[in-house]
Formats: structure tokens, C-alpha cells, sequence
């Protein structure tokens, strides 16, 4: 049996700032300046093992922990949402590591960790957001072993993928990908954007944020420096479109925001609503106030 | 009315508290100690030791503990703790030449020096569920001193002396060795990283993997040459003084195959070796851990290469439980946001098709 137990009392104590060890966090941040020198480029690191699960964000992880700072304000969203049970545990984990600042509003956030979405709120310099991402290999579908699809992104070797996508047309009369809708980068690398749906794509196209890309178990890092070129691919009598909605959000009434869908009954019923929560009550607060102006003051 | 989907901070405190209490069970029993499951579950630990990286039974038996009897889950465990703590640098390789054994035994030859040693095995056990354990039934006085054996040669060194089997490759520099927990696997893997990767891998992946070569997919002929357990030393050389120190006694089991042989016009033939060794008894994954060794080695030795087994990106990339216990398991998380672009697409394209379908049926009727 060993000697001592560590102590189990306070389990953020005797771990380092945002759990990382100062070593690991210089190994990190070397793959990301490394990342944002080669826009789109995949460079690998030595992923640690995190006390959150892979597959569960701890690529993002990772990155937000060795970017992160005392003075940073955090936020952290899933599906758009700040309240899904895993941005709330990733929030608790920063929180409980790092014992930054926490925020909903994506404007006050210096650093924006996030799984399936951008958000609504047009991002700004000086500001991060960090995807968490399953599988980092855009072309991981169409050849399955690492050792080529490295060789193929280091020819620029692309074709296959404009087969695929030619195919889907050829198939369904449309490019059929919805989500994780290929990019190619700064006219050089084609990227997996990760899971977002297509309608966030354009979003990422000379944002003037830093986005950077994590993830974990497939060990692999990638970036998008601010204004940088992000292209979707496709064709020219076949041009990338994003998903529209026949009607405004349920809520707030927006109409260029991506809309989630509710059942709310076993009828047929159901409603839809923006998937990023933050954006959506701002909204409501906001036409709150200014109905509000006019009905003058105290009422709410 | 918005139906709440989304779950939130009390949701996940409640379901903390929940778990904490499922695990303890019934309160009016005593709650097991790290001490039993350190002593009776010796296997459970060994396993959990050997797929977490890291050689502690007392941690090991807490993460079982914690982890209410699911190993994966506390392999995980351990993981995340282990990956907490700094490297001071590589020991020594083990001389598991000199292991104290336990049990030894050769299916390769009848008689080998030193003997055959049965050990503590399960092996010549009638799996008869025994309704005198479950009685609390007296339970036999140990062997003591008559059960460990002295140190004996290694059968694979034995049959080296004659060059009937390929040298094991000379021991590399052992701080420039490799560390797959500190730098993302690349390809082709050299050796050391593919028995790294086996030693943490899965056991049952590599049972199944081991099977499946005997049973045609990738076959390259195994006889057990060798098994052994035992305790041995771990040493280390601590930079400041220059000379080595023993740090810690382990308990090992080794499984040395000996495969299909190899020859040319130039070299004469010889058998070649699947090796496998991991933490405690854990015998099966030794064994299957030498199957797939042998099966990865394929290309180097000239082999055909076509079977799941032997091939090396499928192999390593899918060994590991916590990253594929991970990432199946996210599959639980939300993918709302994807399954509603999924949703507008595949409604757009039956509109579509209902559209074509309804022009076809007016040009018909016209």
C-alpha cells in the first residue's frame, strides 16, 4: 500500500491553476502559436488525460486552460445554450479550478468555449472562442487512416472531397452535409469547422476573433487567426447556402437567428426558439425596455 | 409553454448526491474498506493498475470503490489522477529474469529448469459456484514459505542460446524511450509505443483481437513459451548520485510467445516472439497483449498485413477504454443543434420530392 492519501478535503487544492501543470500549458500553447502560424493546419500535441471524459469537450478544455488567466472572464456554451448540463459542469470545472470570472453575455466574455454553435452576438478582437471538436480530420470520411489523410492535406491532394460532395448532388440534388460542413482555410487547408451547422460557417469568415480548435483524444490542435479567409466549399452552379426557417423565433421574434425545435405535445405540436439562450433573452430584454419607454417608466 | 430540455446546476448536484448514495446501498451494512478491496479483489485492482497507468493498489482500490465495482470507469480514474503527476524520469528496464515467481509455467516443453509452477491459478478450478464461500465457510491455511520459488531462466533465453528464436531487441537508452502519454502517437509506432499502448489497452479489445488471429484472421502459430508471475524490482537512477536504487517491488505477469518461424537463403530459420506484460495476474490480457504484439509485427517480418489485428492505425487508435468509453458515451450529450439541420434538410428535400412526384402525376393526367 502506498504511503499517504493526497488530500481529499479540497480537491481543487494541490492541483495547479485551471488544473493543467505550468509544463503541459507551455507544451499546449506552443501547438497553438504553432496553429495560428499554419491557419487551418492540425498539429499534434501530447493531449492529457482529463478528469472529464473524452468525446465531452477535453480538447476545448485543454486550450481554454492553458489560455487562461485570472483576469479572464469565461463562457462557456453547448448547443448555443449556456445552461445544458455539460456547459454547466465545464463552467464548474473552470470555476472550481481556475476561480475565474464566469459570464452568460458573449460580449463581457474574453474567452468563449463552445460545442455545436458561434454565437449570435458578432464576436470582436482581442476576444477567443474555443470549439471543442470530436473529429478534427475533415477527410477522416473519406479515408480512414491518419497516415494518408496527412499526406493527402500535405499535397493539398483535395479532389475527394469535391467527388463526395459532387456525389451527394448527383445523389440528393443538393450538397447534403448539414453540419461539420467543410472549410478550406486562408485558400491552403481544408478544416472541419466541428459540428456546427452550416449556418454558423459564414460566421467564422474573417471574424476579426481568434478561433481555436481543440481536440482532445484524436490529439490534434488547429486555429483560425482574426481575418482570416474561411471559405465553404462547394461549386459554382451549386453555391453554399445556410438554413432558413419559415418563421421567426417563438420567443423573441428573430428571424436571422438558428432556430431550435420544441415538441410540446404528442399532436404535432411544437415551436421554435433560438438555440443561443443568451442572444434570445437579450432580445426579449431588450424589446421589454423599449416597450417600456414608451409605457413610461416602472413598469416591467 | 417552452418545455425545460435543458438541465442546469442543481440538476447536476442532485444527480451527484443520487450517485453517492446508490453507491453506498444499503447504510446498515458496513461500508467496504480499501483494505478488502485491496486484498479480495486483488484481480479488479491489478486490471484497474495496469489499464490506468499506474502502479498503486491502494488508489486503485479506492477508484473501484468510487467507481462502484465499473473498472473502466475506474481506470478512468486513475488516469486522471495519474496524468496530475510530474515525471521525474524512466527506471531501469525490469530483469524479469530474476523475478521472485509465483507461478511459472512453458506449454512449449514438458520440463524446463527451475520447474513448472502452477501458482495461483484458476485454471484447474471446476467453476463450480461454491455455496461454502456464500456460507462464510473456513477457508484453508495458505502454503507460507513453501509457495515462492527462486528466480529461473527464461525459456526464450534458453532457446536463444541455440539461435532457435530471434533476439529480443537490446534495451534502448532507457530515458530517451518514448512516452506515449506525453506525445500523441504518430506512424508507423516503433515497437515500444505499440506494447505501451497494448499494456494500457483494453482487455477485452485484445482478447478479442488475440482470438480472432487464432482463429484465421492474421494466424502466425503462438505456443505459450513462457508465462510467468512474480515480484520484481523496480530500479532507478536518481541523476545526483549516478548509481541505481531500488524504488518499489512490483508484481508482474510476462507471457512470452513463441511464433511462427522465419528464414532466408541467409539466415537460418528461427521462431519469432509475441511478448506481452502487464501489472499483477492479469494472465489473459498478458496473453492476448502477445498475439496482437506478434500480429502488429507483421510488416516488419514480411507478412501478408491484412487483418484487423495487424493492422497497426485500427489497432492502436482503438485500444485505449477511456477514449472509447468517452467518446461512445458522448453520444449522450446534446446534438440538438445538428439533428435540427439534419431535420430542415431532410424536410426540404421531401417537399422537394413530393413536388416532382406531384408535377409528374399532372403531366400524366394532362
Amino acid at each position: 500500500m502506498s504511503a499517504a492519501m493526497p488530500d481529499r478535503e479540497s480537491p481543487a487544492a494541490g492541483y495547479s491553476f485551471a488544473y493543467l501543470d505550468e509544463q503541459t500549458k507551455r507544451m499546449i500553447r506552443r501547438a497553438i502559436l504553432k496553429a495560428v502560424a499554419i491557419p487551418g493546419y492540425q498539429v499534434p500535441f501530447g493531449s492529457r488525460e482529463m478528469p472529464l471524459p473524452y468525446g465531452w469537450g477535453t480538447g476545448g478544455i485543454q486550450v481554454t486552460a492553458s489560455i487562461i488567466g485570472i483576469d479572464d472572464t469565461l463562457k462557456v456554451i453547448d448547443q448555443g445554450a449556456d445552461d445544458t448540463t455539460n456547459a454547466v459542469s465545464i463552467r464548474r470545472f473552470f470555476r472550481r479550478t481556475a476561480g475565474v470570472a464566469t459570464t452568460e453575455r458573449t460580449a463581457e466574455a474574453s474567452i468563449v468555449q463552445t460545442r455545436h454553435r458561434i454565437p449570435e452576438t458578432p464576436l470582436r478582437e482581442g476576444q477567443i472562442l474555443v470549439y471543442q471538436v470530436p473529429i478534427p480530420e475533415p477527410l477522416r470520411w473519406l479515408e480512414p487512416r491518419e497516415a494518408e489523410t496527412r499526406k493527402m492535406h500535405a499535397l493539398a491532394d483535395y479532389g475527394a472531397m469535391q467527388v463526395r460532395l459532387y456525389e451527394d448532388i448527383a445523389t440528393y440534388g443538393r450538397i447534403a452535409r448539414t453540419y461539420d460542413y467543410p472549410v478550406q482555410v486562408n485558400d491552403r487547408y481544408v478544416m472541419a469547422p466541428s459540428p456546427i451547422p452550416k449556418f454558423d460557417n459564414p460566421k467564422m469568415d474573417r471574424n476579426p476573433a481568434l478561433q481555436l480548435f481543440g481536440a482532445g483524444r484524436e490529439k490534434r490542435i488547429y486555429a483560425v487567426p482574426p481575418y482570416t479567409k474561411v471559405k465553404s466549399l462547394d461549386f459554382d452552379d451549386y453555391p453554399f447556402s445556410v438554413q432558413t426557417w419559415d418563421r421567426p423565433c417563438a420567443l423573441c421574434g428573430s428571424t436571422t437567428s438558428f432556430l431550435d425545435e420544441v415538441i410540446t405535445d404528442d399532436r404535432g405540436g411544437r415551436m421554435f426558439v433560438c438555440s443561443d439562450s443568451e442572444y434570445c433573452a437579450g432580445q426579449v430584454a431588450g424589446q421589454r425596455a423599449a416597450a417600456g419607454g414608451k409605457d413610461g417608466p416602472g413598469h416591467d | 409553454m417552452y418545455v425545460a430540455v435543458k438541465g442546469g446546476e442543481r440538476a447536476i448536484e442532485n444527480s451527484l448526491r443520487y450517485l453517492a448514495d446508490e453507491r453506498r446501498g444499503d447504510r446498515s451494512l458496513p461500508d467496504v474498506t480499501l483494505e478488502q478491496i485491496g486484498e479480495q479483489f486483488t484481480l479488479a485492482v491489478d486490471r484497474v493498475m495496469g489499464e490506468g497507468s499506474l502502479y498503486d493498489r491502494e488508489l486503485a482500490a479506492l477508484a473501484v470503490k468510487q467507481a462502484r465495482g465499473d473498472l473502466v470507469e475506474a481506470i478512468f480514474l486513475l488516469r486522471a489522477y495519474r496524468t496530475t503527476l510530474p515525471r521525474f524520469g524512466a527506471t531501469r528496464p525490469i530483469e524479469t529474469g530474476r523475478l521472485r515467481l509465483r507461478r511459472r509455467i512453458s506449454a512449449a516443453f514438458k520440463d524446463i529448469p527451475g520447474g513448472q509452477i502452477l501458482g495461483p491459478s484458476f485454471d484447474y478450478t471446476h467453476r463450480l459456484l461454491d455455496f461454502a464461500l456464500a456460507a462464510g465457510g473456513p477457508v484453508p491455511e495458505g502454503l507460507g514459505e513453501a509457495a515462492a520459488a527462486a528466480p529461473a531462466p527464461r525459456v526464450a533465453d534458453l532457446l536463444g542460446r541455440e539461435g532457435l528464436i530471434e533476439a529480443a531487441e537490446p534495451a534502448t537508452d532507457e530515458q530517451a524511450a518514448p512516452d506515449l502519454t506525453r506525445e500523441p502517437l504518430g506512424f508507423p509506432a516503433p515497437r515500444e509505443l505499440r506494447l505501451q499502448n497494448l499494456a494500457r489497452g483494453d482487455e477485452g479489445f485484445l482478447l478479442a483481437l488475440g482470438y480472432s488471429t487464432q482463429r484465421g484472421y492474421g494466424n502466425n502459430h503462438p505456443f505459450a513459451g513462457e508465462i510467468r508471475q512474480g515480484e520484481a524490482s523496480v530500479e532507478f537512477v536518481p541523476e545526483e548520485l549516478g548509481f541505481a536504487v531500488e524504488i518499489a517491488e512490483i508484481d508482474v505477469t510476462e507471457c512470452d510467445m513463441i511464433n511462427q518461424f522465419k528464414g532466408s537463403a541467409h539466415i537460418p530459420p528461427q521462431f519469432t516472439r509475441g511478448y506481452g506484460l502487464v501489472f499483477g495476474g492479469s494472465e489473459r490480457k498478458a496473453m492476448a497483449m502477445a498475439l496482437v504484439d506478434r500480429a502488429l509485427r507483421a510488416r516488419e517480418l514480411g507478412e501478408e498485413a491484412d487483418a484487423p489485428a495487424q493492422h497497426e492505425e485500427f489497432v492502436l487508435y482503438h485500444s485505449d477504454n477511456v477514449e472509447a468509453s468517452g467518446f461512445v458515451q458522448h453520444l449522450k450529450l446534446p446534438h440538438y443543434v445538428d439533428f435540427q439541420a439534419e431535420l430542415v434538410q431532410v424536410r426540404a428535400m421531401r417537399a422537394a420530392a413530393t413536388a416532382r412526384r406531384d408535377a409528374a402525376l399532372d403531366e400524366a393526367a394532362e
